[in-house]
């Protein structure tokens, strides 16, 4: 395939956003759907997956503190990038982005965190001395009340904080599908469903993460895996995929039966440079296939292991057609001439600054963190005890640990 | 020649030496004389491109590098020319070049291409009133002069690249050696001192013309008046200020 066909205004010839950027919808989103699916258990009241509720917060706390990586090494000057918040243009979508980002981070997810753990916090700091106590003491900020009382009140200000964090959520990850679909000059980004259908697939990727880590960190700590915790998680993936994909092809469908002026050169796009990462990746791989296995295993009475492993492939699958269509925008978007008359390609570097190993890293990061936390902060540390006592089937582990 | 007149001559020619010295040294200097009187309020520049006039030469791009200090490389452009070539029989499909920015002028067409119509459309920042590059830039380097000039303020630019992705035009690069936006500035520096812009000044045919929109006596009235004129993508809605004549359909 050359490199550049046909033509492109001569300052098109590179590409500006890299890999990078296809790191940050992709991290922000996987943010979004972890908050929301812990947010079901919160203010939803749906039981089932309570074992998950605090991998869930853990998952989008540490793939939230990576999202401004990809952003700030993807910068000509991330030395400057603080003057977003210092001065920023208020006619600029991106210019937010601190702000969003903050309050979602500050505001709900670490207080919602705390509050979620606070009495393992100060039990653990009645338990330690030395530097873990001086440690535990600061992370408590110092209080020390357990009290009923005192853990009801936090409760409540869990419950509203949580209330607060699913708009914000949505505000989130709404807003970067707003910083594409709002480029009126990008014609594959240029729609008001971009913020919606980046919401969406916000969620599927969250709660495929999300039941991933959960059957990796159970299996890690040799917990049996709750089934009708997995089970009830898959069937909002089921859910929540089928909103995603009838949005998405709503949005197909719409595009190639308007067919403005645009839709030859987009057409071409899909059907020669996208085609593998839009066609095979995105829409086959990493759609058709986990709906179906979803779809079979609500069909079939299949047994436990095999439902783990249809979930597994189905997460796994999910999530790899979650970042295929996260590179179809940021970098589909590019590979066409604002002149619609030419095509060009992106060359991925390797170990350059905007290439694929930083790439590799910025995802090995989140999960390293995350396991950071999961070790700090166990989600069902006091009650591993009775977990391991004889449970039959290992069914309801989680369900009755908390 | 007599004593008197020989004198008054001479005279005539010592008292105009002086000024001819000072304008002589200018000329020299390539400097116009400072203009610190400049009132961006009193000025709303545009551009006027006349089609027909240009003949793809490339003077204006060679002018448009050395001037502003442009990246050599091929992929940089502040301004630039496109060739169109039209076959009579599929007007709606025209075939495009425009190689190293027609820094070196055009090769000669195919020979069959003979009866096709063919045009060269220069291309430069269009000065949008409602630019998106500015509405989009998260820091507020890109920002729009009294005059109408959209400038980029390299010591604020942060190189997000969110405004080469909101351009319509294909305007906007990133500089390699600053990583910053840049883009034309109708040569500011000159406009501002009194001066035409490099482009304007180089081309031959006159092709390319400074206007500047609220002086009354700027011959732009006329010639907006008297002509066809348009302007490029105008469903963006980004009210561009630089007016084509006779500009074709076939033209993105």
């Amino acid at each position: 395939m050359p490199p550049v066909e046909g033509f492109l205004y001569p300052n098109e010839i590179e590409l500006q956003w890299s890999v990078l950027i296809v790191l940050y919808p992709f991290i922000t989103g996987l943010v979004a759907g972890a908050f929301i699916l812990a947010s079901l258990e919160r203010v939803f009241n749906v039981q089932a997956v309570k074992p998950t509720y605090r991998i869930a917060l853990l998952t989008a706390l540490a793939f939230l503190l990576v999202a401004p990586l990809p952003l700030q090494l993807h910068l000509g000057h991330p030395e400057r990038s603080f003057e977003m918040y210092l001065t920023p243009h208020t006619t600029s979508a991106m210019a937010m982005f601190g702000f969003v980002y903050l309050w979602y981070l500050m505001a709900v997810l670490v207080v919602e965190i705390w509050l979620d753990y606070r009495k393992d916090l100060v039990l653990r700091r009645r338990a330690s001395t030395g530097l873990r106590r001086w440690f535990y003491t600061v992370v408590t900020l110092g209080s020390d009340n357990i009290s009923p009382a005192s853990l009801r009140l936090d409760h409540r200000v869990g419950y509203i904080v949580t209330v607060i964090g699913i708009p914000s959520a949505f505000l989130l990850h709404g807003y970067v599908g707003f910083i594409f679909g709002s480029i009126k000059a990008n014609p594959w980004w240029s729609t008001p469903m971009m913020p919606i259908v980046f919401l969406f697939s916000a969620i599927v990727s969250g709660i495929a993460a999300v039941m991933l880590v959960y059957m990796a960190y159970a299996r890690l700590q040799k917990v049996p895996i709750d089934m009708p915790c997995l089970d009830t998680v898959a069937r909002y993936l089921f859910y929540a995929f089928l909103i995603d994909f009838s949005l998405e092809m709503l949005d197909l469908v719409h595009r190639i039966y308007e067919s403005d002026e645009s839709f030859k050169t987009l057409d071409f796009m899909v059907k020669t440079r996208l085609f593998t990462s839009q066609i095979v990746l995105q829409i086959i791989l990493g759609t058709i296939v986990p709906l179906a296995l979803l779809a079979a295993a609500q069909l079939v009475r299949f047994r436990a292991p095999a439902r783990r492993a249809l979930y597994a492939s189905a997460g796994v699958l999910t999530l790899i057609g979650i970042f295929a269509m996260r590179w179809n925008v940021v970098i589909g978007g590019q590979l066409f001439s604002k002149s619609y008359l030419g095509y060009t390609t992106y060359k991925m570097g390797f170990a350059t600054r905007e290439g694929m190993l930083p790439a590799i890293l910025l995802m090995i990061l989140p999960v390293a963190i995350l396991a950071v936390l999961l070790w700090l902060l166990p989600p069902w540390r006091e009650e591993r005890e009775p977990a391991h006592a004889a449970q039959p089937g290992g069914a309801a582990v989680g369900a009755r640990v908390f | 020649m007599d004593r008197r007149t020989f004198l008054l001559q001479s005279g005539k020619l010592l008292v105009l030496s002086a000024p001819a010295a000072i304008a002589w040294e200018h000329v020299l200097a390539g400097e116009p004389q400072a203009a610190p009187n400049y009132q961006a309020s009193d000025h709303w520049w545009a551009m006027i491109v006349e089609i027909e006039k240009c003949i793809g030469c490339g003077s204006c791009v060679r002018a448009c590098k050395a001037e502003n200090d442009v990246p050599d490389e091929p992929y940089f452009f502040r301004t630039w020319v496109e060739r169109y070539r039209i076959n009579p029989e599929d007007p709606e499909h025209p075939i495009v070049d425009s190689p190293n920015g027609g820094f070196d002028g055009f090769p000669p067409v195919p020979d069959e291409q003979g009866a096709w119509k063919s045009f060269f459309v220069p291309k430069l920042c269009n000065h949008c009133v409602d630019s998106p590059c500015e509405q989009v830039c998260p820091v507020g380097a890109t920002f729009r002069s009294p005059d109408g000039v959209v400038l980029v303020d390299a010591d604020y630019c942060v190189g997000c690249r969110y405004c080469v992705q909101a351009c319509p035009y294909g305007c906007r690069f990133i500089d390699p050696r600053t990583h910053t936006a840049d883009k034309c500035t109708l040569c500011y520096h000159r406009i501002s001192k009194g001066l035409t812009t490099a482009c304007c000044e180089t081309c031959p045919t006159s092709a390319r013309r400074l206007a500047d929109l609220k002086n009354p006596a700027d011959p732009i009235h006329e010639f907006l008046r008297t002509n066809k004129v348009q302007v490029l993508k105008p469903q963006m809605a980004t009210r561009p200020k630089v007016y084509y004549n006779d500009l074709d359909g076939s033209v993105r």
